[in-house]
């Protein structure tokens, strides 16, 4: 596929209307041709990573969750860690896509595909950790509620069980999303593409779409409707996960500023992670004038608002502790920062609160090297978060009796890692066989795409 | 085995190919393309003005005020989102209320079973769910009525162009109005850069009915339950006990009556430990004395309907094997072990309360003793029901007054 490689130039969007056939050139580049050499290479490193990750993830299966660093004092590890840690990156996607679009904030539609396919990916991994640290998944059946010949319900005053139902609900509509989104590209690679297999696919996966107008009318409702309700999904999600830990009595979870926290932690991480991960596809893809420095400098102003944030929560955990007069918040807190996992605390405030700052600076907003620095830290940091919030606080609780430490195994690292792996497989897989920027909604917000003798901001 | 399965496929660009779009002589509609937004918004306004009903705008993506220029009604999809958001929150909270509320109550720190802070959740997300659900679900099936691809619009020229760059309209020749050379002199008066003919295709014409009874529908559809059928049947009678999956039964562990190596006296089974009593377990302090000592000892229960119940519960199971149901003493054991005499005799009409609990708690010679299966309170219960069964098994007359 040849296009124009002056066509480099940074600008909001794609200059004139009448490029509408180099948008869909441009997009559906990685999908019509064969893959590059930095795409083999990429996916073959994710590839190995998520081999790695099977292994261990066998061995689990076969022999069960003693092969991790668990004990009896930490009941939760690498395991609850990397589920909170993955569902908090897959929220960025929905308030990319869906928060984003109640704003209109049109400069979302460059990256709101792309988004969504990672909430997608981050909540399947997140959901693999959970199914497997119930040590048998092959009976995590019963986490639904189902008529069973034990004559048995699930228990819905518990928050482990709220969490079944907001994950699950999160990824279906997530998917949803998503889909209907796809539908009119689907049309367009249709009506492009001169394979017949691929004609065959993507004529089934529009399921016939016509780009007519008395559909796009319910179409419009109904993505207004269905990010209505993914904004306060996403809200409520990692609200809902952080009532694991709140609804508890452990000090150091048992807190009210925990949903806003672990919402604003969450948007932050995922942030971070959509960052890393665009610099590269667009780099690899050639999509610098889609995916442009302004919405890179925009995504870091919001990575300095939530991790100020998030800064203000920690801040405000120890001015609790303290303010409380209950000793074993206190011992906690100071445990937390001072205790033998004290290095865990302060690469956490480093990274999440510390560095972050440095975005107050447009240049480094604007330049692309420290700020992918920045950025990964970001992810270093959140992922430390969630350690601090789970080990920290289990390691030694109210009994000195059982106070332990935590050492994860080969096997704990191994699925980390293969988390990893399956992650940005799927997201290689996916940038080469859809179109990772919505085709249709970024022709509607192209200069001159709308009618003049029509104000602005009508039903987009 | 691949390569010929892609060559099926690849055959579809070739002339002989079974979904070749073959077009009929019928004109469906005619349909114009037009270059710049403001035009079709025209254009459109046009069409609509002069009172043509089956005609549709294609454009690559939604242009603003194009329902306006159609004279198109508000989409009313937003109700059905409601509606059914709303069954949604019925059904959780209705489906919270039966499983936890009434068929199965989980005593959690004395909180009420049913009770809607914690129910808050759950019903928020069906809720969403639903409501996501439904929004697809109608946006597709009843609002666009898709899956259709076998509309004619659907690889025109027209078509191809409208999902790319160019603004489209077209006027169904089902419209009451339509007349051909008419509507082409419309759409050239406003300005079309292209006005074609849209042909209906063969297949819609030749009208196959329900393609659902077609036999090689129907093979997939069998060949799919069996496929079904046969890894259900699998997975539930084989998978599940071969390794990992039958390791909870397989572990080890110490099942009644078994040795134990861990144990210096090689028992598995082991004694409460020395001076240690448990909770409702009071040592009875009449152990191994005599019949005669205990003749005092009187029933703490009152006589109800509830000792009563609970009495013939433990009797049936703990003493009805070698008694029999009614106490007659005709035991299911009977030749397998000393024949047990009738609970009925006179001797033991006689005897007090006392009498009958102490055989039950410290055994009568083959009989042995009875205190570690059932607490106190349930032996006294069961020695009310024998007393009912002594005077129903022996009804007189008067007792029916
Ligand atoms: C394993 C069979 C068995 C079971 C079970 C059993 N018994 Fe007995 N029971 C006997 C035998 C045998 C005797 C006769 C003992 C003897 O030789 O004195 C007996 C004697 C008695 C006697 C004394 C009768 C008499 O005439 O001296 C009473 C009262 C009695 N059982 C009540 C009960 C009660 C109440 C239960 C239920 C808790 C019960 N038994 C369970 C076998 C059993």
């Amino acid at each position: 596929m040849s296009y124009d490689a002056t066509y480099t130039k940074e600008l909001p969007l794609v200059p004139e209307r009448n490029s509408f056939k180099e948008i869909d050139d441009v997009i559906l580049k990685p999908v019509d041709s064969k893959p590059t050499k930095k795409w083999w290479i990429a996916i073959s490193i994710s590839g190995t990573a998520l081999a790695i990750g099977l292994f261990c993830w066998t061995m689990t299966v076969m022999y069960g969750i003693g092969l991790w660093g668990n004990n009896n004092t930490i009941g939760w590890g690498f395991d609850i860690v990397n589920f909170v840690f993955w569902i908090g990156i897959g929220h960025a996607g929905t308030l990319i896509s869906a928060i984003l679009f109640l704003f209109r904030q049109k400069w979302r539609t460059a990256i709101a595909r792309f988004a969504e396919a990672m909430t997608i990916f981050a909540v399947l991994c997140a959901t693999m950790f959970v199914a497997l640290h119930t040590g048998r998944p092959w009976l995590d059946g019963y986490l639904f509620p189902y008529p069973n010949q034990n004559a048995i319900w699930v228990n819905f005053l518990s928050p482990l069980n709220w969490d079944v139902f907001a994950v699950n609900t999160y990824f279906i509509i997530s998917f949803v999303f998503w889909t209907i989104g796809l539908i009119p590209d689907f049309a367009t690679m249709r009506d492009r593409t001169k394979s017949g297999i691929k004609k065959i696919v993507y004529s089934v996966l529009s399921l016939g779409w016509s780009n007519s107008n008395r559909n796009w009318q319910h179409y419009e409702r109904a993505y207004l409707i269905l990010a209505g309700i993914s904004t306060p999904l996403v809200l409520s999600v990692h609200t809902i996960v952080s009532f694991d830990f709140a609804v508890s009595i452990i000090p150091g979870w048992h807190t009210t500023i925990f949903p806003p926290y672990f919402v604003a932690g969450a948007i932050f991480s995922g942030f971070g992670m959509v960052l890393t991960v665009m610099i590269f596809v667009r780099k690899i893809f050639d999509m610098e004038h889609i995916i442009t420095l302004d919405h890179i400098e925009k995504m870091n102003k919001i990575l300095l608002a939530t991790g100020t944030m998030v800064g203000y929560a920690y801040g405000m955990e120890m001015f609790m502790a303290w303010y409380s007069g209950y000793i074993f918040e206190q011992f906690a807190f100071l445990n937390r920062a001072f205790g033998p996992y004290w290095w865990a605390y302060w690469i956490m405030v480093a990274c999440n609160v510390g560095f972050p700052q440095l975005f107050w600076f447009k240049k480094i907003r604007r330049n692309i090297p420290i700020m992918f620095v920045l950025v990964l830290l970001v992810n270093v940091g959140m992922w430390f978060e969630r350690f601090v919030i789970i080990v920290t606080s289990l390691h030694r609780d109210f009994l000195p009796s059982s106070w332990a430490m935590y050492f994860p195994t080969m096997y704990d690292y191994g699925i980390l890692l293969g988390s990893f792996g399956l992650f940005f497989t799927l997201i290689l897989l996916f940038v080469r066989v859809l179109p990772s920027v919505a085709i249709s909604e970024i022709k509607a917000v192209v200069p001159g795409a709308q009618p003049t003798h029509h104000n602005e901001g009508g039903s987009h | 085995m691949i390569n010929k399965l892609i060559n099926i496929f690849k055959k579809v660009n070739e002339d002989q190919n079974p979904w070749k779009d073959e077009r009929s002589e019928n004109v469906y509609a005619v349909a114009a393309l037009f270059n710049t937004p403001n035009e079709i918004i025209h254009a459109a306004e046009k069409v609509s003005g002069d009172g043509y009903k089956d005609f549709d705008v294609n454009t690559p993506y939604p242009v603003h005020g194009m329902d306006d220029a159609m004279k198109l009604k508000p989409t009313r999809l937003g109700w059905f989102s409601f509606a059914l958001g709303l069954t949604g929150t019925l059904t959780a909270l209705s489906m919270i209320f039966y499983m936890n509320g009434i068929d199965y109550n989980n005593i959690i720190g004395g909180k009420p079973f049913f009770n809607f802070p914690p129910s808050i959740p759950v019903t928020f997300a069906l809720t969403i769910l639903f409501t996501g659900l439904t929004t697809a679900g109608v946006l597709i099936a009843l609002f666009s009525k898709l899956p259709w691809l076998n509309n004619p619009l659907l690889d025109s020229d027209y078509s191809k162009a409208t999902s790319q760059d160019k603004y489209g309209i077209y006027i169904k020749s089902s419209d009451p109005k339509f007349n051909q050379s008419e509507v082409e002199n419309l759409f050239k008066s406003l300005g079309s850069s292209a006005v074609s003919l849209i042909y209906d295709s063969k297949v819609n014409e030749k009208k196959i009915k329900t393609p659902i009874f077609e036999a090689g529908f129907i093979k997939i559809l069998i060949g799919v339950a069996i496929a079904t059928s046969a890894i259900t049947y699998i997975t539930l009678n084989w998978l599940i006990f071969q390794p990992p999956f039958d390791w909870m039964v397989l572990q080890p562990k110490v099942l009644p009556q078994e040795k134990s190596k861990i144990f210096a006296d090689g028992f598995g089974m082991r004694e409460p430990v020395a001076g240690t009593v448990a909770r409702g377990y009071m040592p009875y302090e009449y152990k191994g004395m005599p019949d005669s000592v205990v003749k005092l000892l009187s029933n703490p229960l009152p006589v109800n309907e509830k000792t009563l119940l609970t009495g013939q519960k433990r009797y049936d199971t703990y003493c009805s094997p070698c008694h029999g149901n009614y106490g007659k003493g005709d035991s299911r054991l009977r030749g397998q072990f000393p024949n047990p005499p009738s609970l009925l005799t006179d001797k033991l009409i006689n005897w007090t309360d006392g009498n009958i609990y102490h055989v039950i708690t410290n055994g009568q010679n083959v009989m042995s003793s009875y205190a570690k299966q059932i607490s106190r309170d349930d032996r006294w219960a069961i020695v009310h029901y024998i007393r009912a069964l002594q005077r129903s098994q022996n009804a007189k007359d008067s007792d029916l007054n």
